[in-house]
Order: C-alpha cells, then sequence, then structure tokens
C-alpha cells in the first residue's frame, strides 16, 4: 500500500513545476524518531515527582513499621513521655504533638488574624500605589529563611517578654510561636488577597450602589464571597507551622512535655528530628528508627490537611 | 437617611480602615525592626577575615569560608538539576501529553509535594541516598535532597511560563513545517526562559535559606575545609549560622547576626536578578 | 488546472458538525476567497488544507482532500513536509519574539539550512518579494517588536515565502490592520498571485471583490456557491449569497 502511493506519487512528479515541487508531500512515514525520544525523556522527568511521594511514603512506612517492632503503637499513642534517648525510655508521641499543636495555635493566633486584615487593607483599601510597596514587602518577609526567624526570636524576641514575664525561660513556646506566627503571615496575607480580588468588581458595585460603605462591603459582601479561597489559605498557614522546623529547634527548647503554658519549653515534632541529627545517630538503631516514626505522624498529620484545604476549596467554590 | 446612623457607619469604617491599616503595618514593621537588629548585632564581625576563616571555637577567628563555599556548592549543583527535571516535567504536562487522570495525578502529586513539610525531604534524602546509594553525608546527597525539594516550586512556576507563551507563535512555528520538538525548542523555551529563570532563581534562593533538610541529610556544623568534590562532607551558611546561634556565649550570638547579613544580601542579590528578568522580558508579546 | 480538489469533506469538533460535505477545487496560480458570517466554518476550512487543525483536540475529520493529486489525509503523509509546501499567515501578526532576520531564517534553518550566505541571500529575497526590504534591510538584527503592525504581518508574509511554497492560505490577514498597510498587504498579494496559489478568508466582501478571483460563500459549515467572483457578486444563483453580499444578515 505505501509502496504504492509512493510509486504513484513518483510517476506524478513528471507533472506541471509545482507539482513536482510539492510531490513529496505523501511519503513513507519516517518514524519522528527526535520526537518520541523526547517524550520520553520528559517522561522519565514527570516520573521523578511521582517516585519522590513513593520514596517519601515507603522510607517512612517501612523505617516505622520496623519502629513499631519494638514499640508498641498503643504506648506510642497514649504514653505521655517521651525519653527516647535516655533511661527510661518512653516513646509517647503526645509529648511532641502537644508541642507541635501549642506552637501552631500561638501562630494562628497571630497569622491569621493579622494576614486577613493585610489582606482586606490590600484588596479593600489600599490604592494601586501602596500596593505595589506593600506587597514586595511582604514577598521579602516570606523570602527570608527560616533560621533568621530563629535568631531573631531568640535574641530580641525571647528578651522582650522576659520583661514582662521575667519567670520565663530562654527557651519558650511563646516567643517561638509568635515569630512562626509572622512567619505565615504573609502566606495568609497573599493567598487571601487573591482570593478577595478575584471576586467580581460587580458584586462589590451592587452594595456601593446601595450606599455601603468599604467595611460593609468587606464584611459582607467580599470576605463571605472570598470565603473559601481565605478558609484554604488559613488551612495551608497551619499546615506551614506545624512543618516549621528551624524556628521552633531554635527558640522553643528541647524539652518533650505534655503542657498548654507558652510560657514553658516544649519540643515539636520538627525539633525532635533535627535533634537526633545533630547526634551521631547508629542507622538501625532504636533512636534511628524514631526520627521516621516522627516523621510520618508528621506527614500524615500534614497531608490530611492539606487533603482538608484542597476539600474546602472545591467545596465552598464560589459560582460567579 | 438617618444622619447620626449614618456618621456612625462612617466612624466605624475610617476606625476599621486604621486597623486593617495597622495590621499590615505590622509586617512591615517586624521586618523593619529584625534587619536592623541583624545590622547592629553582625556588622562589627564583618570583615575580610569573616569570610575567608573557617568556623572556629574563638570568636574572633570565625569565619563563613566553609559554609559560603558549601552553599555555593549546593546551589551551582542544584540549580542545573532541578532546572532540567522541572522544565522537564513542566514540558511534557503542557505540550507532550492530552489531558488525562494520569496528568491529573501527576498535577495533584506535585501540588501535595510543595506542600511536604522540607524536613521530611531530609528524612527522604537520609534513606535514599546518604544510606540507599551510599552516598554518605556528601554535598551529592545535599544536592540531590535539595533537587527535590525545590521541584514542585520549578514544575508550577515553568509550567505558567510555558502556558503564557501565545498559542498563535506556536502555529506560526507548525504552519512553517516544524515538528514539535523544533517547535518546542526554538520557540516555546526561548520564549517562556525569563519567567522560567525567574522561577528557578526563587526556588534556589528558598534552597540557601534551608536547613533542617541539611542537618537531616547529615552536613556537619564544625568544618574547617572546603569540599573539593561532590563527594566531601559539607556545611552550609544556615547551618553555620544554627550552630553559633546555638552556642551560650554573646559574641557568637553576634557573628550569628554577621553571618545573617552574608546569607541575606546573597537572598537579596538572587530576589533582585529575579525581579530584573522579570520586569526586563515582561510583556513583549 | 487545479491544484487543490476537496472530496466531500466532514469535520467535527467532538460531536458538533462544523463542515459539512464541502466540495470544491482551488486553481493554481489564482486567488480564492473564503466569504460568510463568523462562524460559518471558513477558517476552519482553511485549517484542513494545511492540517493545522491536528492541533485542536477533539477534531475529527471525514472525507479528502487533494494537494497535487495526493490525500493529504493518507496516514503516510509526512505533514511537516505538506506544511512547508502550504504556507500560512495568521489574523494577528505573530512573529517570533526574535530579530527580523532570525525570524525569516526560522523556517529555512529548521529545514536544514545551515550555510550564512544562502541564508542571507533567502532572508533578502523573502523581504523583497513581502515588498519589506527597504524599510528593514538596515534592522535585520533588531527585534521584530519594533516593527508596525503592518510591517510585522508583511514579515509574517515574507517568513511564510521563505521556506518557497507553493500554496499560501491566509487567514484574514489584514483585520487587524489599519486601511494604509491593508491596502499595502492587498497590493502585496496582488503581485504574489503571480507565482503562488492564494486562499484568503476574508470578512471584508469589498476585499473579496478587489482582490481574488474565486470566490466560495460559507453559511453554517455549508458551501452555499463556490465561483469566479465575477458571478457571486453580479449575479449570484443562490437567493442567500445575494442576501448576504446586499448585507442584509451578517
Amino acid at each position: 500500500m505505501n509502496e504504492a502511493v509512493l510509486k504513484n506519487a513518483r510517476n506524478r512528479s513528471t507533472g506541471s513545476q509545482s507539482q513536482k515541487e510539492i510531490s513529496r508531500i505523501v511519503q513513507k512515514k519516517r518514524m519522528n524518531r527526535e520526537d518520541s525520544i523526547v517524550k520520553s525523556i520528559l517522561f522519565l522527568c514527570a516520573m521523578v515527582s511521582v517516585l519522590t511521594t513513593i520514596g517519601i511514603v515507603a522510607v517512612l512506612l517501612v523505617e516505622t513499621l520496623s519502629f513499631f517492632k519494638d514499640v508498641s503503637l498503643f504506648s506510642f499513642l497514649t504514653d505521655t513521655k517521651w525519653t527516647p534517648l535516655f533511661k527510661p525510655e518512653h516513646f509517647g508521641i503526645l509529648s511532641l504533638l502537644s508541642g507541635s499543636v501549642l506552637i501552631t495555635l500561638g501562630a494562628s493566633l497571630v497569622a491569621l488574624p493579622l494576614g486577613l486584615m493585610t489582606a482586606i487593607y490590600l484588596s479593600e483599601y489600599a490604592d494601586d500605589r501602596v500596593r505595589r510597596v506593600i506587597k514586595p514587602i511582604l514577598e521579602v518577609l516570606a523570602g527570608i529563611s527560616t533560621i533568621v526567624y530563629g535568631y531573631f526570636a531568640l535574641t530580641f524576641v525571647t528578651p522582650l517578654f522576659r520583661m514582662i514575664f521575667p519567670d520565663m525561660g530562654v527557651f519558650n513556646a511563646l516567643s517561638a510561636s509568635i515569630v512562626v506566627g509572622i512567619m505565615i503571615l504573609p502566606m495568609v496575607a497573599s493567598l487571601s488577597e487573591d482570593a478577595m480580588v478575584s471576586v467580581p468588581k460587580s458584586l462589590r458595585n451592587g452594595a456601593y450602589a446601595l450606599g455601603a460603605t468599604r467595611l460593609e462591603v468587606a464584611r459582607k459582601v467580599v470576605v463571605p464571597a472570598a470565603f473559601s479561597g481565605i478558609i484554604s489559605s488559613f488551612v495551608l498557614a497551619i499546615s506551614r507551622a506545624i512543618g516549621e522546623t528551624m524556628i521552633v529547634t531554635i527558640a522553643a527548647g528541647a524539652t518533650p512535655k505534655l503542657t498548654m503554658n507558652p510560657l514553658e519549653s516544649v519540643q515539636t515534632m520538627t525539633a525532635y528530628i533535627v535533634q537526633v541529627s545533630l547526634g551521631d545517630i547508629q542507622h538501625g538503631s532504636i533512636e534511628y528508627k524514631t526520627i521516621f516514626a516522627v516523621g510520618m505522624t508528621l506527614f500524615v498529620l500534614t497531608f490530611l490537611i492539606n487533603l482538608i484545604a484542597q476539600w474546602l476549596k472545591r467545596r465552598f467554590k464560589e459560582e460567579y | 437617611m438617618d444622619q447620626g446612623k449614618w456618621r456612625i457607619r462612617k466612624t466605624m469604617d475610617h476606625f476599621a480602615k486604621i486597623t486593617f491599616l495597622s495590621a499590615t503595618l505590622f509586617g512591615i514593621a517586624f521586618l523593619g525592626v529584625l534587619l536592623y537588629q541583624i545590622v547592629v548585632d553582625g556588622v562589627g564581625w564583618i570583615s575580610w577575615d569573616f569570610f575567608t576563616n573557617f568556623s572556629s571555637r574563638f570568636p574572633s577567628k570565625a569565619g563563613v569560608a566553609a559554609a559560603l563555599i558549601g552553599s555555593i556548592w549546593i546551589v551551582l549543583l542544584t540549580g542545573p538539576i532541578a532546572f532540567f527535571l522541572g522544565v522537564g516535567t513542566a514540558l511534557y504536562l503542557e505540550e507532550y501529553t492530552k489531558k488525562s487522570w494520569f496528568t491529573r495525578f501527576i498535577q495533584v502529586n506535585i501540588h501535595n509535594l510543595a506542600g511536604v513539610p522540607s524536613i521530611v525531604y531530609g528524612i527522604l534524602g537520609l534513606a535514599v541516598f546518604v544510606q540507599g546509594l551510599m552516598l554518605g553525608q556528601a554535598v551529592l546527597a545535599g544536592v540531590f535532597t535539595m533537587s527535590l525539594l525545590v521541584l514542585p516550586i520549578i514544575v508550577v512556576s515553568s509550567q505558567e511560563a510555558i502556558r503564557s507563551v501565545p498559542q498563535q507563535m506556536r502555529n506560526a512555528s507548525y504552519a512553517l513545517g516544524a515538528s514539535k520538538w523544533q517547535t518546542i525548542s526554538r520557540v516555546v523555551i526561548p520564549t517562556a526562559l525569563p519567567n522560567i529563570l525567574t522561577g528557578v532563581i526563587l526556588a534556589l534562593s528558598r534552597a540557601i535559606g534551608e536547613t533542617a533538610p541539611l542537618i537531616v541529610v547529615g552536613a556537619l556544623t564544625f568544618v574547617a575545609f572546603v569540599p573539593a568534590s561532590p563527594m566531601d562532607p559539607f556545611t552550609v551558611l544556615p547551618i553555620q549560622i544554627f550552630n553559633w546561634t546555638s552556642r551560650p556565649q554573646d559574641d557568637f550570638r553576634a557573628i550569628a547576626a554577621a553571618g545573617i547579613m552574608v546569607l541575606l544580601v546573597v537572598l537579596l542579590t538572587m530576589n533582585l536578578l529575579a525581579v530584573y528578568l522579570r520586569n526586563k522580558y515582561q510583556k513583549r508579546y | 488546472m487545479s491544484i487543490i480538489q476537496i472530496k466531500n469533506v466532514d469535520l467535527y469538533y467532538d460531536k458538533h458538525h462544523a463542515l459539512k460535505n464541502i466540495t470544491g477545487e482551488i486553481k493554481e496560480r489564482s486567488i480564492t476567497a473564503l466569504i460568510g458570517p463568523s462562524g460559518c466554518g471558513k477558517s476552519t476550512f482553511l485549517r484542513t488544507l494545511n492540517r493545522m487543525n491536528d492541533m485542536i483536540q477533539g477534531v475529527h475529520i471525514e472525507g479528502e482532500v487533494l494537494v497535487a493529486d495526493q490525500n493529504i489525509y493518507h496516514e503516510d503523509v509526512n505533514v511537516e513536509n505538506l506544511r512547508k509546501n502550504i504556507g500560512m499567515v495568521f489574523q494577528q501578526p505573530n512573529p517570533f519574539p526574535k530579530s527580523i532576520y532570525d525570524n525569516i531564517a526560522f523556517g529555512t534553518r529548521i529545514h536544514g539550512m545551515r550555510d550564512r550566505k544562502e541564508l542571507d541571500e533567502v532572508v533578502e529575497q523573502s523581504l523583497r518579494a513581502a515588498a519589506l526590504w527597504e524599510e528593514v534591510k538596515d534592522i535585520l538584527k533588531k527585534p521584530a517588536y519594533g516593527l508596525s503592525g503592518g510591517q510585522q504581518q508583511r514579515l509574517c508574509i515574507a517568513r511564510a515565502l521563505a521556506v518557497n511554497p507553493q500554496i499560501l492560505l491566509m487567514d484574514e490577514p489584514t483585520s487587524a490592520l489599519d486601511p494604509i498597510s491593508t491596502a499595502k498587504i492587498e497590493e502585496l498579494i496582488g503581485e504574489l498571485r503571480k507565482q503562488y496559489t492564494i486562499v484568503i478568508v476574508t470578512h471584508n466582501m469589498q476585499q473579496a471583490a478587489r482582490i481574488s478571483d474565486e470566490t466560495a460563500f460559507f453559511l453554517q459549515g455549508e458551501i452555499i456557491e463556490f465561483d469566479t467572483t465575477e458571478k457571486i457578486f453580479h449575479t449570484p444563483s443562490d437567493q442567500r449569497t445575494e442576501d448576504y453580499i446586499a448585507g442584509r444578515f451578517g
């Protein structure tokens, strides 16, 4: 068939000038090898991210299962002490979890209201010139390495609070959580602002036409309309706060404790992983495996929270 | 309309505006105080020796040489790897496949990876690169870990860059008889490149500031040499800063501030470069 | 002598039947105008002639399009070669974000020409053919975006000519341009007809009447009438053609 077409084409090439030029349109299809090689290479690139996920889950799962051969799941979930590095050993994740929760709670109290107010100011009140100045500053705030925040929490914020609470230790949950809050503030502000800016002008104009003030428009029109986006920015910021490591390692201390008192020193899951990593740990030892068990807990927690954020975004998807 | 009520609503609005503005200024004020404090603490320790000395037990002899070179190693090797993988993934998703459940799966997966805490990447690197591939606590283990960490950011920003190349430019190329790869390599990539590079630079500036995953991978906190090959042990700027910060002596705290100044200058330079690229090549078509 | 024959072509966008049983012939070294109200399928039809519809997801085509007696929808067709032989100019000028020179040389380069001297020659010839050479000969290395809209469109025509096609497809090439640039392009099209077969989509009736030899009138995916321009504009055989040309709808 192909040969016939080809021959046909060649025979015709004795025709007029233009037909001679065009006669090569139908020809035995050379497999476009370049395109298919490129496609396979790009496919492999795309598979790296899939493999990363598989790798994370597999690595955490294997070592965590091995951890639970030595420690019962029941005591992991109910024991109130976490002392894997000295005798008597206790493996109660609750002490680390409460540290993470305390920090995250404090950070949310700072970041969510301030972030939301910043977003409302930027999207409803500020004019273009102000926005052009403030937004890059917030970007800088978001781009600063967390080690810098940690340094600042320890050397500036803590001394400041110790003037108010003289009994508070050098390492405490209070200043760590406030600084974590400021670290996630730009994220809340910019994601919420994105959600508000995408509320159509016509909705706002409708309210303004009825004589509403800007505050009323923000409160009764813009925030409700952008609600899903705002909530999902909150949830994403919370997930970021749980995963934050260096600020809490530096400023919150290294004492796993089941407490909700922000003036005390606590340890988060992330800070524990750093503490163990800084020491010389034996591959395969129980200390080594705790990293994975704690990491697994952290991963599952943040993964669930991120799923909630995505679900919220879909669930309350506004139809403009 | 009731004049009194209107005045109350107007006052409320004004009060709200001031509150919202204060909230906004709080973040900015915080940044101001932070930068001021760091400069006050650290500027006295910045000197030529600070850049050429290694870490030391004596504050007067401590410097960032090993950490700075270590950070440069990490960025220079992470950059090309993450660029290749990230742009490759973005091209695959945007140009080489039709939308299907599989591409949606990859897309969702990338978004989820972006939300994974960075320390978890450290754990992955420890198990896979340090132990599994037996790279040990070497530069290369750090580089691979960092490449995976920044990959989602680069993929998403590259996808946006590729999507912003007008379809009519692809059409012009195809209409001239170009193959798919010719169109992508000669039209799509060059047109999207400034935006792609902006995203890559921002992602790398994130990598420069990352501390926790490299601690888990086993970067050292006290290094008195410059890594000579990718298989050597190493440290990076944030880890060096962390080490100084966690020492009790005030002098080391001040040296940490000096280290932070170096780190911030590096970050600022990269961010300015990204902004410059974005502005220079914005909206040419 | 017809260079393109269209035989019973149907085209579907998913379920939508966009072209219905199109049949016709395009004569060599002539200008064929495709007219009709927007959405009638004339641009879609134009893109079936160089298989640009392949790019769009969900497009399905039945029937045959013969170019120089070969079915371009045959499975062994080399689409790249087809498009090299059939140039296309789009509605919006769409130069690449490269220099004027690199824009013109793009096509010849991808088809394997590397020699600097030959490239120079192709660039000059193409720009001359598109009546742009005198205006840009001193700024060849400057970005194409510095040119005016009309110059950009002539650049795109030059770029299409550079790969030496036999047929030129033009999709409303002047609709984004001012009247003076439009007049220049129309004059250019008149010149090009001596060497090329041109198929042009236009929604400007006067333009069709001024420049074309043959005219096809499209309505809702069908060819209502396809004849000499003279006949279509003066003594159309279908009432709908007459109504459209008289401006009663569309």
